[in-house]
């Protein structure tokens, strides 16, 4: 699904975040992405969102080159990608049910078909219930549910998420994972960026490590090699 | 396998759907952004009153200036001339001549005015009164006041009839009151000069202002524009409601502007026909034709939509998610 090929990041005041990275996720795999703070986990996950171009390298998303997609041709580039914050990135003028109809409102959906498919990522996550509330009448946990409802609504086939639970008390960041978890059993790339080690171990998922802008482990090319 | 069929099948879409989204998104965009607009007069009136303001200052000159040439060309039809008689003239000759006049077809009245009777009404006009019974003689000529039809008016013929009419024997000098009204073009002509003119910087004004306006709703909706980038939405969905502001701006002003001045032509309806009875004028007061109403529309949202898609186009790029 993505392929890095010593990839490098310098951002523009000369710092270097990722120092030839490399790695594979393969199509329906679930990995997280650990490393202490400044490690270049967001970055990472910026680069193959195209919220930032490399300064070196190859990023491959589904077998296609991604420096070669054209400044206006991002946004479908996106469309194919369901992308999760630690500060949710909701609107907060909107209702649930808004918000999570953005990405298909945005795509074009027919006005029929939008509440079934709003409604099926709401029960999904949990939240059908509220789909009227604004985004502050909730807690941090349900609001983090709708982005991702607002992430899979669309059913992209590679999710990413940045410190989805930084935010949560552990209870609920197990749920917020087994979530992710629930996805990608039905055929959904998962790739999340944690610090939780701790949750991160529970979850039996491989894991690649950054430092300082380089991998220091990458049980994924392991598991490929023990296989 | 049946279940991502379904899928594949649900994401193909029509061209003719895709072009009733377009429509319907279209009118979605328009009705939201009509609806914020007056949903939040107080964000949106003032801008709009100067705005409107903006385009009725053209608007109003534009309609007094036709106005103004209207009246021009009426009161051309007032124009007279005189001829002076020589002092020598008989009594005869100044009946024969009158008769001759009165025989061309170019005017619809000849009206002598004998030296005697010149003489009171200039005693009674001028206030000198008696002051001039102290003259001697009467220095003022015969003088025979003729006016032309209207379709002997214009300033050229009658310049060339005067010239004519001054090579008869009996007169002295043909004198032709025309010069107040070539002034009066001149100033009408110069003034529509600085109007155009005028009227070309409040256009920009309007651009400028409208451009403004969306820049700030641009970045007041900063943290909004970043999310929708994330979730794929092209610069094009985002523009649209901009520019959907923008046209709302400049056509809901334009149509102040047209009632502002409709309102005060309406005002000046009575005076100005007033004046007209006084002048033996049978000019009347021009308003906003319809066709004048529909271009103003026009312009005014043309302008709003220009001033947003410029605003647009330089501000919306500069914000990218992070
Ligand atoms: N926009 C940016 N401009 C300059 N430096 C940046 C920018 N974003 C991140 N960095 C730097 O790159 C390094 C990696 O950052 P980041 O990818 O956010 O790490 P992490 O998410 O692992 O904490 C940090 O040292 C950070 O200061
Ligand atoms: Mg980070």
């Amino acid at each position: 699904m993505i392929e890095f090929h010593q990839v490098f990041k310098r951002y523009e005041g000369g710092h270097e975040a990722l120092k030839g990275v490399s790695f594979e996720l393969p199509a329906g795999e679930m990995a997280f992405l650990t490393g202490h703070s400044g490690a270049g986990k967001s970055t990472l996950l910026k680069l193959i969102a195209l919220m930032e171009r490399p300064t070196r390298g190859q990023v491959i998303l589904d077998g296609q080159n991604i420096s070669k997609v054209k400044d206006r041709h991002i946004p479908y580039h996106r469309r194919k990608i369901g992308m999760i914050f630690q500060d949710h990135r909701l609107l907060f003028d909107r209702t649930v049910f808004d918000n999570v109809a953005l990405p298909l409102i945005i795509a074009g959906v027919s006005d029929r078909e939008i509440p079934k498919r709003v409604r099926a990522a709401l029960d999904k996550v949990g939240l059908l219930s509220k789909e009227k509330q604004l985004p502050i009448q909730l807690s941090g946990g349900e609001q983090q549910r709708v982005g991702i409802a607002r992430a899979v609504v669309n059913k992209p086939p590679l999710l990413l998420a940045d410190e989805p639970t930084g935010n949560l008390d552990p209870e609920l960041s197990a749920d917020i994972m087994n979530l992710f978890a629930e996805f990608n059993q039905v055929g959904v790339s998962v790739l999340i960026a944690s610090h939780d080690l701790a949750l991160i171990a529970r979850m039996r998922h491989p894991v690649i490590t950054l430092k300082e802008g380089r991998t220091i482990r990458n049980e994924l090319a392991e598991a490929a090699f023990d296989e | 396998m049946s279940k991502s069929n379904r899928q594949n099948t649900s994401y193909k879409i029509s061209f003719l759907d895709r072009f009733k989204m377009a429509i319907s998104l279209h009118k979605k965009n328009a009705a939201n952004t009509l609806l914020d607009v007056l949903r939040h007069p107080t964000n949106s009136l003032l801008t709009i009153l100067v705005l409107a303001i903006a385009l009725a200052l053209p608007t109003a000159f534009y309609v007094f200036s036709s106005n103004a040439k209207a009246i021009s060309s009426n009161w051309s039809g007032g124009v007279q001339m005189a001829l002076f008689l020589k002092e020598n003239v008989s009594q005869e000759q100044r009946a024969e001549f009158i008769q001759e006049l009165s025989f061309r077809p170019e005017f619809k009245e000849v009206v002598l005015i004998p030296k005697e009777q010149a003489i009171e009404d200039f005693k009674q006009q001028s206030g000198f009164g008696d002051a001039l019974d102290y003259l001697d003689e009467n220095p003022l000529p015969d003088s025979i006041i003729l006016t032309p039809y209207e379709n002997h008016s214009g300033a050229a013929m009658l310049e060339k009839l005067a010239q004519e009419l001054e090579q008869n024997p009996v007169v002295d000098l043909a004198q032709l009151d025309m010069a107040w009204i070539q002034r009066y073009q001149a100033i009408l002509e110069i003034s529509q000069k600085v109007g155009t003119f005028v009227s070309i910087l409040l256009a920009f004004g309007v651009l400028l202002i409208v451009g403004n306006t969306i820049r700030l709703a641009i970045l007041n909706r900063r943290d909004e524009i970043q999310v929708i980038k994330l979730v794929g939405a092209t610069d094009a969905f985002i523009r649209r409601p901009f520019l959907y502001t923008g046209f709302w701006y400049g056509l809901i002003a334009a149509l102040l502007a047209a009632l502002m001045v409709n309102i005060v032509l309406l005002l000046l309806q009575q005076p100005s026909s007033t004046l007209a009875e006084l002048y033996n004028s049978g000019f009347s007061l021009m308003g906003l034709a319809p066709s004048q109403t529909l271009t103003l529309l026009a312009i005014g949202a043309s302008l709003g939509l220009f001033g947003a898609w410029f605003s647009v186009s330089k501000h919306l790029k500069d914000i990218q998610p992070t």
